[in-house]
């Protein structure tokens, strides 16, 4: 018996490069106001669009999609269980819980700042479900995403009592559902420290899919474990935190994306890394043009589009593994 | 050298090693057999720093395990954990490779991939090795586990139960590779068996575990007889010699 085994190969790697730049140029021609890329050096008007809206909402959309897939692959890789995410687990809720208290306590401080103490809740909700997760039974894969999706719950919940209390109900829908319409040149930049954080995880790529064996395999091949842990918890509650507070958090992505790539190729972090970064960065974008065209000339957020896309995603993941025994 | 000097080590408030204290040393293959519940697998992974030590020390190659860095013991010291599971879809070829990873780091050179191929001959994985490991059966998927931590290229070796799943003939297969490394590569090699006829076979040195306790240390000759097997075991089995090694017939 062989198995079929999935190869990329120059040509499948062409393909798919080609198919993000066409989403790219797709995403910089798509809007309210038509643009052709031809005018664009002629006419200062075209070019400031360009310059000002679209390119920045197109960078956006590929370093969220980008990042939140590596967030959601690096999470997996931790909690040793393919069915949890950022969004998902705590980490997302987590980071809309803390930016809302430092915007209540102090509204004038600056958007580092509040990304800042947003990364900082994100890191320690993450921490405490990863700590649960990992006292979960083993034999019951299932049940570390249905506490992640309860305990994200509770924390959201929290959010929102907070928010109504304090009136800021419509800030936090903001950061709940992802939306690239207002992303303008100037607003956005942040988000490339997610472009550093997926750096980092390609540097420490053997060492993920060691932890994905476990602790004892990692620490008999003289892995820091609880560094690495830390290392990993940190990567994706910065790009959480940076995603929430730039655009809104985008479901499923992180969830979808890296369980995709690990049916087509496997778990070797070395050779999907790209690939799910890729894969992230050209979902998010194409959900956001289908967003700019569903309603033409009105917008539907890209968190929306995700929604629906997504959990049709993860039913047939689930169903998948139920086939599967 | 392995020395393990005066191990006490308590899970939660249930003591499980008492005061153990044990060298061995370099080179040959060394049994470790007990009832379950004797403390091997608590003994072997404080060895292998899986666990922190509580009271007593143990040095390898004169390394002290809780204080020297990973990266160094992981050169040192292999170790398969019994019941090991990988849930991530990996190739053989690429979960021996990882095996590697202390000495390359990131990248494997020409060297590595030419251990890694040897481990995988050695271990009769040649024509698995592009099968995602969670395609292939228990039996396989132990023999690719030995192969990862063989390919560690460490002087020392311990396995825990690493028979398990394995058939008969696998099984001798193991055994028969492990006594060929320590004699030819002169490794040392620490197993945890719960076939004594395997130790006698196949170890220099068979070490006897009982409630947290070193109950017995000797050759298989020294061990396999009915009176130290009953105080091991709890009951009474003929031993017999075939081929000069004795053999106990405990299924009587």
């Amino acid at each position: 018996m062989t198995s079929a085994v999935f190869q990329p190969s120059q040509r499948i790697n062409v393909i798919a490069g080609l198919g993000l730049a066409a989403l790219v140029v797709l995403s910089l021609i798509v809007g309210v106001s038509p643009l052709s890329l031809d005018k664009v050096l002629s006419d200062p008007e075209a070019m400031h669009l360009l310059v000002v809206s679209r390119l920045p909402r197109t960078l956006a959309a590929v370093l969220c999609g980008a990042g939140l897939a590596i967030a959601g692959l690096i999470m997996q890789t931790l909690s040793r269980n393919r069915f949890v995410e950022p969004a998902t687990a705590g980490t997302a809720q987590s980071a809309e819980l803390g930016i809302l208290l430092v915007t209540l306590l102090f509204p004038a401080a600056a958007l580092w700042v509040k990304t800042l103490v947003a990364g900082g809740a994100a890191l320690i909700g993450t921490s405490i479900f990863l700590v649960t997760a990992h006292r979960l039974p083993p034999q019951q894969p299932f049940l570390v995403p249905l506490f992640g999706i309860v305990y994200g719950g509770v924390i959201g919940a929290v959010a929102t009592f907070a928010a109504w209390q304090a009136d800021l109900l419509q800030f936090l829908s903001v950061w709940t559902n992802g939306e690239f319409s207002g992303v303008l040149r100037g607003r956005y930049e942040l988000l490339w420290i997610a472009a550093v954080m997926v750096a980092i995880a390609w540097l420490v790529a053997d060492r993920l899919t060691i932890m994905a064996l476990g602790r004892e395999a990692s620490i008999g091949l003289g892995i820091d474990y609880a560094r690495m842990m830390q290392i990993g918890l940190v990567i994706v509650s910065v790009i959480t935190a940076l995603v929430v507070v730039v655009v809104g958090m985008i479901p499923f992505v992180g969830l979808a994306v890296p369980n995709i790539v690990s049916r087509l190729m496997g778990d070797n972090v070395r050779g999907t890394l790209g690939w799910v970064a890729a894969g992230g960065a050209g979902l998010v974008l194409a959900c956001d043009i289908a967003g700019r065209l569903i309603r033409y000339p009105y917008e539907i957020p890209v968190g929306t589009v995700m929604g629906v896309v997504g959990g049709a995603v993860f039913l047939w993941l689930l169903f998948r593994r139920g086939g599967h025994g | 050298m392995i020395r393990i000097n005066n191990v006490s080590f308590k899970h939660r408030a249930t003591p499980i090693l008492h005061d153990v204290s044990l060298d061995i040393a370099k080179g040959g293959v060394v049994a470790l057999i007990g009832p379950n519940g004797a403390g091997k697998s608590t003994l072997l992974s404080l060895v292998a720093r899986l666990q922190a030590l509580q009271t007593g020390t143990i040095s390898v190659d004169g390394l002290p395990v809780d204080t020297t860095p990973g990266r160094d013991l992981a050169k040192v010291l292999a170790i398969l954990r019994q019941d090991t599971t990988v849930a991530s879809r990996l190739r053989v070829r690429e979960l021996v490779g990882f095996g590697r990873f202390p000495h390359g780091r990131d990248r494997l050179t020409d060297e590595d991939h030419a251990i890694v191929d040897a481990a995988m001959a050695q271990f009769d994985l040649t024509d698995l090795s592009d099968r995602f490991i969670e395609t292939l059966s228990g039996g396989q998927r132990q023999r690719a586990l030995v192969a990862m931590a063989f390919a560690q290229g460490t002087d020392y070796l311990l396995l825990d139960e690493p028979l398990n799943n394995l058939d008969m003939y696998y099984s001798r297969a193991l055994m028969r590779s492990l006594r060929s490394v320590a004699d030819a590569g002169g490794k040392t090699v620490v197993i945890v068996l719960h076939d004594i006829n395997q130790a006698s076979a196949h170890a220099d040195r068979i070490v006897a575990m009982k409630d947290g306790r070193i109950v017995a240390d000797g050759t298989p000759a020294d061990i396999l007889t009915p009176d130290r097997l009953e105080a091991v075991f709890g009951f009474r089995m003929r031993v017999e010699t075939i081929a000069g090694k004795p053999f106990a017939l405990h299924q009587l």
